[in-house]
């Protein structure tokens, strides 16, 4: 097994009385994708935020590469290189761009202030290419680009750092779904191509089974069931995640048995 | 009796180059579960909110929706005030954003039938209570107000207030959209026995296939304001006539077939600030030939099923074939 690019050790958030996360630990091996799935309020997107830092743990830890990433930093430089290590792509792309900026200064503002003093007419040129977008899109504001192009910006602008880590969150969540699968074989492409670690939370199953390798359900706060993706779609041992999958529907469905389950659970 | 019946639908907004909905005819018998599917765009939330008046600033409806026999379009504010609280009613897709926050849950149950001297106050509030134990609320929700329950709650109130008028007919508008899976299950074990009890029909509008094949009974494909296809559900998503529908179904992750790599339809829906000539789906179509480009295609049967309609050039030959392994 290759060597784990990020480790959550622990991690434990609460806000009042509430255990939003409570004693979360997971790993996520170099080029691996990692599925986070949960309901609203299972501590998924809280999880998501602690380790991108966008939010604090009380306790526990972050490991990237190996080495801690700690929770507050000093200076300009140690703040970039603290950004280039984990990346986040968001669920709305209407709101995660800056409207008045064009898909190119999107890409060249970040490239500019992570590599200051390089040519970045080529490295955007990549870019663009490797998230599929024409040379047309880039000279466009985010207004007039479709839902699955500003998606495609947004992950062009994270990929632009080289980060190790890439966090999606429920980032195809608001998509259609001919768009949606455009987008998750695109991200299945990034990964072949590069090294990359995708953290991807969502809601959705049938999403995890197609872009992880490896899942943890989440209920509550705290992890029930942690495994391989397909064991766990073929073969749930929690009663959470029996739940999640009967729930999910499809001919034959029985929503009844399914709330009487739940309710039972 | 159709409790809904949609002939020749077109619905032109201000400044677009083509109706946003064209030539759309669909119906709900009583007691019956009909799907509408599409992507954003498609026209499928305004066709049902057409159902009921509600239509946005500037646009015109033509054609006819007949309501329990009475035609909607030709109806003046008061007989559409009436429609909406006794013959139709509607369960949005996000209750916090379709009930008032500062008024009481008992309040906005009532008022409809209220204001509109169906039934007196204390009548009212007894079907209220009596409701609300159907979904599955306390009656005590009566006097709280919205900010106070759960989302799924608040989703089975917006069911009861739909109920308070005794409907023919349900308009639901992606409803379990906003809430997680397993309180979706609850929700539509709710709407599959209330319509039992009730026979009210309901026309159900979602972008999500396979919960379309789970509930309905008859399922309509919209795309770029058409109806693409049409038919029994099983029959539809097993034997899809339409490419749309068949891209459809193939874009869809599932749980059965994880891992494996998704076949997208490429590029996207046309916009309402370009014209169309000959089928709407033919620049994205796999199976597109000339003729697609140049005529519209009329809906035709798959052979020896009339009630599977599909709307494509080349739909009998895809419907001929082997059942779609998607």
């Amino acid at each position: 097994m290759p060597e784990p690019v990020l480790e959550a050790v622990n991690l434990t958030r609460a806000f009042g009385a509430v255990r939003a996360v409570d004693g979360v630990s997971f790993t996520l091996p170099k080029g691996g994708s990692l599925g986070i799935v949960g309901e609203s309020g299972s501590g998924k997107t809280t999880t998501a935020r602690i380790v991108v830092g966008l939010e604090q743990a009380d306790d526990g830890q972050i490991l990237v590469d190996g080495r801690p990433r700690t929770a507050r930093v000093r200076g300009r430089a140690a703040r970039l290189a603290r950004a280039r290590e984990v990346q986040m792509v968001f669920q709305d792309p209407f709101l995660s761009l800056d409207p008045r900026l064009s898909v190119e200064a999107v890409l060249r503002e970040t490239l500019r202030l992570h590599f200051p003093g390089a040519d970045h007419a080529p490295r955007i040129r990549q870019l663009l290419d490797q998230v599929g977008l024409g040379t047309r899109a880039a000279d466009a504001l985010p207004r007039r680009l479709s839902g699955g192009q500003r998606q495609r910006v947004a992950i062009a602008r994270a990929l632009a750092v080289e980060p190790a880590v890439l966090v999606l969150d429920e980032a195809v969540a608001a998509l259609d779904v001919s768009v949606q699968a455009q987008i998750l074989n695109l991200l299945a492409d990034i990964r072949e191509q590069t090294s990359i670690g995708y953290l991807f939370i969502t809601h959705d199953l049938a999403v995890v089974g197609c872009v992880t390798d490896d899942v943890i359900v989440m209920r509550r706060g705290a992890v029930v069931e942690a495994g391989a993706t397909a064991e766990v779609l073929n073969a749930p041992r929690h009663p959470y995640t029996r739940l999640l999958l009967a729930s999910v529907p499809r001919p034959g469905w029985n929503p009844g048995r399914i709330a009487a389950e739940r309710r039972a659970l | 009796m159709n409790v809904l019946d949609i002939t020749d639908l077109r619905i032109i907004l201000p400044g677009s180059a083509r109706p946003v909905v064209d030539g759309v005819g669909l119906t709900v018998a009583a007691g019956e579960t009909v799907a509408l599917v599409g992507e954003s765009g498609s026209g499928k939330t305004l066709t049902s909110r057409s159902v009921l008046g509600l239509l946005p600033p500037g646009a015109r409806a033509e054609g006819s929706i007949r309501v329990a026999g009475d035609d909607v379009v030709t109806m003046d504010s008061a007989r559409l005030r009436a429609l909406r609280t006794s013959t139709a009613a509607m369960i949005f897709q996000d209750p916090r954003a379709a009930i008032n926050p500062l008024r009481r849950i008992g309040d906005f149950l009532t008022e409809g039938v209220v204001s509109n001297k169906t039934l007196k106050r204390a009548t009212a509030t007894a079907r209220a209570s009596e409701l609300l134990r159907a979904v599955g609320v306390d009656e005590g929700a009566l006097r709280r107000y919205p900010g106070q329950v759960s989302g799924g709650m608040l989703q089975r109130v917006m069911i009861a207030a739909a109920l308070m008028g005794d409907p023919a007919l349900l308009l639901a508008d992606e409803p379990t959209t906003a809430l997680d899976v397993t309180t979706q299950a609850e929700v539509i074990a709710l709407l599959t026995r209330l319509r039992e009890r009730f026979g009210t029909g309901m026309l159900f509008v979602t972008h999500d296939l396979d919960l379309a094949a789970a509930i309905s009974d008859r399922v309509y494909v919209m795309y770029a304001g058409r109806i693409a296809e049409t038919g029994p559900a099983t029959e539809l998503f097993a034997r899809p006539g339409h490419p749309y529908t068949a891209g459809l179904l193939a874009s869809t992750p599932r749980l059965d077939a994880p891992g494996r790599r998704l076949t997208a339809i490429d590029g996207r829906p046309p916009d309402l600030r370009t014209a169309l000539t000959g089928c709407p789906f033919a620049p994205r179509c796999p199976s597109s030939t000339e003729i697609c480009g140049e005529r519209a295609p009329l809906p035709t049967a798959a052979p020896g099923r009339p009630d599977h309609r599909f709307a494509c050039h080349h739909g009998r030959r895809l419907a001929e074939g082997s059942p779609a392994d998607a």
